[in-house]
């Protein structure tokens, strides 16, 4: 079957995860009071940013290292670093 | 005192692997750093490879390459909701030696490319991600990278590090990128059978054919979809400039959904098995986005410089071509012992006096033309379904009031004015 879900997509990924986030929110005061759109949410091809009311949960682990999110964040609010050597996505087809 | 080398390329992509090459060939002393588990591995591409630029670098690379399948049959698909206008070229010439191009899988040819460069004796260094080049009274030295003790210096620092290349941001030779200026892709590898592909596309064992979708595929946002054929699974993706999607609010895996499950796309890939899911940035912004390109002791190639034409589809070919004349500068500043920047400049008059520049100055208009002006993407390619359908449907209209008709489809609802302002930029654009 092809997959359905973002779930089943991400499911399909290798990741070989670091124990630290090499994605980190500078201001988690300017997710709650300056974005309402929380655009990274909805962008992020790994769904690695989820808004929890009140703080945004960044699910580093599943990140593809795109760089959308440091891109297109409206408030340059995310400081984006590679994850340590070997680690992170390890893709094996594409 | 830490080991020196002549080179050391940062990346192990098709610019990095092909720069790594040509120095190490020549006799020079080449580190090449990958931050991956090996090369490839953090790398995406739809797959289209071209054989030209390779062929330069590599003769016959294809007798021993790990390529899926050449291309013979091309073709853009203009798409509706329930409709698609079809255009295309099917040709034998191309399934037949030496090519024209060919579909890829990137964590299996860039590993066989790296190993190549090897073999000429460049020195791979895999898992190691280079922090920041170090820099001294202006020129650049050598790299940071994060293993202990791990400073390393060469005359020459080739920044192959893929299209967000945070070291040339750190050196100042861009800013950072507009999220319209670069594209969000995100695809599936699907497993199939050999013969099933084979029957769908209407292919030979070893002939592959490409589909590039445009309209409904992005819901009408600037962007493009792909279908390619590899031996034994497809890749199909789509991806639209970050600003599009940012605008419409789109997820990019939904849109990759709806595009599968959209009916002129789903039965070719009916009862295939996903294997792998990927996202990937394309450097879109073209000619106005290229970067610094030399600098003291440092030269970009590829993806790092931008160096993608989104209207044609090429990019690894341009990044392999940039690789090599970087090594060819490289090697004349070897020879004079000056790797300043006007000793390294050669690089950047090749660069600029090929087709790679040539081809970005062509489009330079085109990306902001089409980002500014939807009606191309949501007007026009509707309007052009209308047309053929009212073509082909047989309904006892005399052909001349059809004719007549279609052209007030197209006119109608915007004015002869407007269609032909439209018309006009958008040749403008690309010609």
């Amino acid at each position: 079957m092809s997959t359905k879900t973002i779930e089943e997509k991400q499911y399909l990924v290798r990741f070989k995860c670091d124990t630290k986030s090499h994605l980190t929110i500078l201001d988690h005061e300017v997710c709650m009071t300056k974005c309402p759109d929380k655009l990274c949410t909805l962008f992020c091809p790994g769904e690695v940013y989820k808004w929890e009311g009140t703080r945004m949960q960044v699910g580093y682990e599943g990140c593809h290292e795109c760089g959308s999110c440091r891109i297109g964040c409206p408030h340059q609010n995310i400081k984006w670093e590679y994850p340590k050597g070997g680690h992170g996505v390890i893709f094996r087809l594409a | 005192m830490p080991e020196k080398f002549d080179v050391i390329v940062v990346g192990a992509g098709p610019a990095g692997t092909a720069c790594a090459y040509v120095c190490a060939k020549n006799g020079l002393k080449v580190l090449q750093i990958e931050r991956g588990e090996y090369p490839g591995s953090k790398n995406v591409m739809g797959g289209v490879l071209y054989r030209k630029q390779l062929e330069e670098i590599i003769p016959e690379f294809w007798k021993e390459a790990p390529v899926e399948r050449p291309i013979v049959e091309q073709n853009f698909w203009f798409m509706d909701k329930e409709s698609v206008v079809k255009f295309g070229y099917k040709g034998l010439e191309w399934g037949e030696e030496p090519y024209n191009n060919f579909t890829v899988l990137r964590a299996k040819f860039d590993q066989w490319f790296a190993e190549k460069a090897v073999e000429q004796g460049s020195l791979l260094i895999n898992e190691t991600v280079v922090t920041e080049c170090l820099v001294e009274n202006g020129k650049v030295v050598g790299v940071r990278t994060d293993r202990p003790d791990g400073d390393v210096y060469a005359d020459v620092v080739v920044l192959a590090d893929g299209v967000n290349s945070l070291l040339a941001k750190q050196l100042g030779f861009h800013k950072e990128f507009r999220p319209d200026e670069v594209a969000l892709a995100v695809m599936e590898v699907i497993n199939l059978p050999k013969e099933k592909i084979n029957d769908r596309f209407n292919l030979e064992d070893n002939q592959g054919a490409t589909i590039e979708i445009f309209g409904d595929s992005t819901k009408g946002n600037l962007g493009t979809a792909f279908i390619y054929t590899n031996k034994e699974s497809i890749n199909i993706g789509v991806g639209t400039t970050l600003s599009s999607m940012i605008k419409a609010r789109i997820k990019p895996y939904e849109l990759l959904d709806y595009l599968k499950n959209h009916p002129m796309v789903r039965n070719l890939i009916e009862g295939g098995e996903s294997a792998e899911y990927a996202a990937h940035l394309i450097p879109e912004g073209g000619y106005n986005s290229v970067p610094k390109v030399v600098g003291d002791g440092v030269v970009v190639v590829g993806d790092a410089a931008q160096l993608v034409n989104a209207i044609h589809r090429e990019g690894s070919n341009m990044a392999m071509a940039s690789g090599r004349m970087a090594a060819e500068a490289i090697i004349k500043a070897k020879e004079r012992n000056d790797f300043s920047e006007a000793g390294l400049s050669s690089y950047r008059d090749a660069l600029y006096n090929s087709f790679i520049i040539k081809d970005l100055e062509k489009y330079k208009d085109a990306a902001s033309l089409f980002e500014e002006n939807p009606q191309y993407f949501q007007y026009y390619l509707p309007m052009l379904n209308k047309a053929m359908s009212e073509f082909f449907t047989v309904d006892g209209v005399p052909k001349k009031e059809k004719q007549k008709a279609m052209m007030k489809m197209f006119t109608g609802e915007r004015g002869k004015l407007a269609v032909m302002k439209d018309i006009y930029r958008a040749w403008k654009a690309v010609k």
